[in-house]
């Protein structure tokens, strides 16, 4: 049921699909801005060079929070692909990112500070979501095991289509993605200079940017489970939807925080009550 | 040593140091009774803890008539003394409350005394140990770490009188009437008790003697009388009943039919005293007080109390309309309180709304009553006693040396007052982080609301209250943390008692983390299998999981002792500007500008006012519906 074996794998291969999809993305953004476009191997080549670079702080403090945040993200995939606890994977998560926005306030820069307080509200925002798509998950297949909930025969998604929806909205916020790219964004129309990551270079930042490519390979293999009893369907459907954020990033402009928090709010509540609901009365528990 | 005796000495031994308490005339002398006793009363719950944990329930047939009068004459005394401060304040809420409570144990001990018989009115049983070790251990931490705190506390305020010969008295007669509480099998005992920490709150609150503590003092005083008059009502009417059902056991013995109403008027009471909307402001008031009072009532006694009796009536509740109701109202409360935490900037009302609204998880908890919500319940019970308890002590403890309790005065603490700031963020990191004890609870708490019936609305609830948790906290230890390494240490000399209670309260948080399994094996699943004859328990695979994160939690940190070179250290960015560290830059002319950075309070969307009046309606409303129901059910049938 709970498999190493998959651990292991997300652990040495994830940076690696990770690395590659920052890449496609970078490509594909290009294309729809009718530019060229970096090749696709450039996010390696990118934090290749931070790491050469010399590793210069603010305060020797945020390089520790930063291996937190490296550590625990890595964590959270294991869990996740090891098959483990669905919630708890979750609250793994959340542990992560609460110990990048503690790296952000350690610097005491207002750039960083505002990042930081807006990271934390984008977390206030998405958590409702994701917790309630885990408890779909679970009121569908009874199990809070990922292994379980992969393995599951039922066609989880069109049990949730609600929650699916609701957790694409989120999803969002988590890619980093216009228009919710609140804390810190890949574009250059940042007001907040880099917003949580101001104060980190070279070493650090490649930290982050690594992080970041293990947190984008958890998040769609949590898309893979509302698919997971067809396996082909789920990869193409995990295809599809990652081509859809690039393409809302691309054709939306950034938000205000205030929106970005009371939409997602009303999203969870709305396919919270309405969804689970349902499937409350007509499945039951 | 037989455990009945064991637990009469938990009983009257605080009693007893209380006493010596109004006679100590050094503050020397008082230290080393207080310290003595915290150390026996823990001895003695350890032993307990030892030769009781396996025997079941116990029922003691002790006392009989001349103790039941000896309580009535005491509680005459009490409310004769709360009339006298009634009229005194002119507070005429109060008088009406305390006459009107009064003349139904009156009325009660006219008509049935002698008429109905409890078998035994005391009993211990493994929820019984859990309280007291919580009542026993962290209350008495809590006495220890005062002492330091009054020293300083009278050196700042001269201004008000020094009593501390009384204040110690309230606190280990509190500490008493808690432990009388939670071994009582007799709800008469059990109201005698309840009245206890009415007053023993009342008096605690109103310390300071200010305008504004006397005011508080009297709304923590009305709304907890509020609720005893609900108690009051329960027992008169218990008392009519058949041969009267006056034991606990009897009480959750005789069926829903029976039981509802009075679980329901003593759930009412329970939710005054857990300070559930609509009845929060009383606990908020209370912060007015000297803080070892706010760790006392806010961790192991007065709110816990509340709650440890729904708790104890769950299986009463358990998919009732009551239930429900009580239910909704501690969900309400914990996602409304929870919100207006995040726009408070004063320390101890963060604090003070976190409790609300983490009792009314355990209110919810409760109301669903199901044997997976009560282990959610009484693991939330036992890890938000100990956090809290730190964290409120210490903030005290910061408050005496950067003289403010605002969090926005708290930047850089982890610098200015490292190792009261280490013990702040354990706190923290307990209130709302995996793997610690909080959040651990939530989860269970989550998988206990999604197996009951209409439990999603209660997990929607809880995802949503879970999420602004993390939002409040995270701001709060990002301000300890963050700010310039060059500044000042202020720690100066930490007192020593204050320091013993400190350090042994973080280590308590983090080891009941470790042990957690074992509290659930050894005291909480028995108690669940003899009360709902089903038990749950997290698969070992995932407890292994929290006890990797635990261990990465403690060891990470370790990591900075490693030898590492020094990096180099620029300025921080700040549009270009010259800078320095302390977060100045150069503006135009030439002038040096200070930047000061301040976290976010969201006052638009989670202040205070709206959400508590929101909060008021909502919960009146339900209170309200679940008595009219009851009412109209029992004429309809």
């Amino acid at each position: 049921m709970i498999s190493v074996v998959w651990a292991i794998v997300f652990i040495l291969l994830a940076p690696i699909a990770g690395g590659l999809i920052a890449g496609i993305d970078r490509k594909i953004t290009a294309r729809m801005q009718g530019r060229y476009g970096p090749p696709i191997l450039q996010p390696f080549y990118d934090v290749g060079k931070l790491f050469e670079k010399e590793h210069i702080v603010v305060n020797e403090t945020q390089i520790f929070y930063v291996i937190c945040y490296f550590v625990f993200m890595v964590f959270t995939g294991a869990l996740f692909f090891s098959g483990a606890d669905l919630l708890l994977t979750i609250f793994a998560l959340t542990l992560a990112q609460i110990f990048l926005v503690l790296g952000a306030y350690a610097t005491y820069s207002p750039y960083s500070h505002v990042g930081a307080e807006r990271e934390l509200i984008q977390i206030m925002a998405y958590e409702p979501m994701v917790i309630l798509a885990a408890v779909g998950m679970y009121m569908v297949t009874k199990s809070f095991n990922v292994s379980d909930i992969a393995a599951s025969s039922l066609p989880v998604v069109l049990f949730i289509p609600g929650i699916f929806l609701g957790f694409l909205y989120v999803l969002t916020i988590k890619l980093r993605k216009s228009p919710f790219d609140i804390s810190t964004s890949h574009h250059a129309h940042q007001e907040i200079v880099k917003g949580i990551t101001t104060e980190f270079s070279g070493p650090s930042l490649g930290l982050i940017e690594i992080t970041h490519w293990y947190e984008t390979v958890f998040l769609l293999g949590f898309v893979y489970l509302f698919f997971g009893w067809n396996p082909v369907l789920a990869i193409i459907a995990v295809a599809v939807i990652y081509l859809f954020e690039i393409l809302i990033d691309n054709t939306n402009a950034r938000v205000k925080w205030q929106l970005a928090m009371k939409s997602s709010w009303a999203v969870a509540a709305i396919v919270g009550v309405v969804n689970l609901g349902a499937l409350y009365y007509f499945v039951g528990v | 040593m037989q455990i009945v005796q064991l637990i009469l000495f938990l009983i009257l031994f605080p009693l007893v140091t209380a006493v010596f308490m109004l006679f100590v005339g050094k503050d020397v002398e008082r230290r080393w009774i207080v310290k003595l006793s915290a150390l026996v009363i823990g001895v003695v719950l350890v032993y307990l803890l030892i030769t009781g944990f396996n025997k079941g329930t116990l029922f003691f047939d002790i006392g009989g008539e001349p103790i039941g009068l000896l309580m009535f004459a005491i509680e005459l005394a009490i409310a004769a003394f709360i009339l006298y401060m009634g009229v005194r304040y002119k507070n005429y809420l109060v008088v009406g409350l305390i006459i009107l409570q009064t003349l139904i144990m009156v009325a009660f001990e006219a008509m049935f005394t002698g008429k109905v018989e409890v078998s035994s009115n005391l009993f211990v049983d493994q929820f019984s140990i859990i309280m007291a070790l919580i009542i026993g251990i962290i209350g008495s931490l809590i006495c220890v770490y005062a002492i330091g705190y009054m020293r300083h506390f009278h050196e700042h305020h001269t201004g008000i009188p020094d009593k501390r010969n009384q204040f110690f008295f309230i606190l280990f007669a509190f500490i008493a009437a808690m432990f009388g509480l939670v071994f009582s099998n007799n709800i008469i005992w059990m109201y005698f008790f309840w009245e206890i920490t009415t007053l023993c709150s009342f008096l605690l609150i109103g310390y300071t003697k200010t305008k504004e503590a006397t005011k508080n003092a009297f709304t923590a005083l009305w709304m907890n009388l509020l609720g005893g008059v609900a108690f009051s009502i329960a027992i008169l009417y218990l008392a009519t009943l058949g041969g009267g059902v006056l034991g606990l056991d009897q009480l959750l013995a005789s069926g829903k039919a029976v039981a509802l109403i009075p679980a329901a008027l003593i759930g009412f009471a329970g939710l005054t005293k857990a300070a559930q909307l609509p009845f929060s402001s009383w606990l908020v008031g209370a912060m007015v007080a000297p803080t070892p009072v706010s760790a006392l009532l806010h961790s192991s006694t007065m709110v816990k109390a509340g709650v440890y009796i729904i708790v104890r009536l769950a299986p009463i509740y358990q998919a009732s309309a009551t239930g429900y109701a009580l239910a909704l109202v501690g969900a309400t409360t914990f996602l409304l309180a929870s919100g207006i935490a995040v726009s408070q900037t004063n320390a101890k009302r963060v604090l003070a709304y976190s409790t609300i609204a983490n009792l009314g998880l355990i209110v919810a908890c409760a109301g669903i009553g199901t044997y997976e919500a009560i282990w959610a319940a009484i693991l939330l019970i036992i890890f938000h006693a100990i956090s809290k308890s730190l964290l409120f002590m210490s903030v005290g403890t910061a408050e005496h040396h950067i003289l403010s309790r605002d969090i926005e005065n708290m930047h850089g603490l982890i610098n200015r007052m490292p190792r009261v700031a280490a013990m702040m963020v354990i706190g923290i990191a307990g209130m709302f982080l995996a793997p610690f004890g909080m959040l651990i609870s939530k989860w269970v708490a989550i998988r206990a609301f999604i197996d009951a019936s209409f439990g999603f609305i209660f997990v929607i609830i809880l995802a949503f209250g879970s999420a602004i948790t993390v939002f409040f906290w995270a701001k709060w230890m990002g301000k300890i943390i963050s700010g310039t390494p060059d500044s000042e240490n202020i720690e100066g000399k930490v007192d020593r008692s204050e320091w013993i209670a400190l350090v042994s309260i973080a280590g308590l948080s983090i080891i009941t983390t470790f042990i957690f399994p074992l509290i659930s094996t050894f005291l909480v699943k028995p108690f669940l299998i003899r009360n709902y004859g089903y038990t749950t328990q997290i698969s070992q695979y995932n407890i292994t999981i929290m006890i990797m994160m635990l261990v990465l939690i403690v060891v990470l940190p370790l990591s900075v002792l490693l030898p590492h070179r020094k990096h180099r250290h620029a300025a921080i960015y700040m549009g270009g500007v010259t800078t320095n560290a302390n977060l100045q830059f150069t503006g135009a002319l030439g002038i040096k500008r200070q930047v000061e950075l301040s976290n976010y309070y969201l006052e638009s969307m989670f202040g205070e006012k709206k959400l508590k009046t929101l909060g008021i309606y909502l919960c009146t409303g339900i209170i309200a519906i679940m008595f009219i129901a009851i009412v109209a059910g029992r004429v309809i049938s």
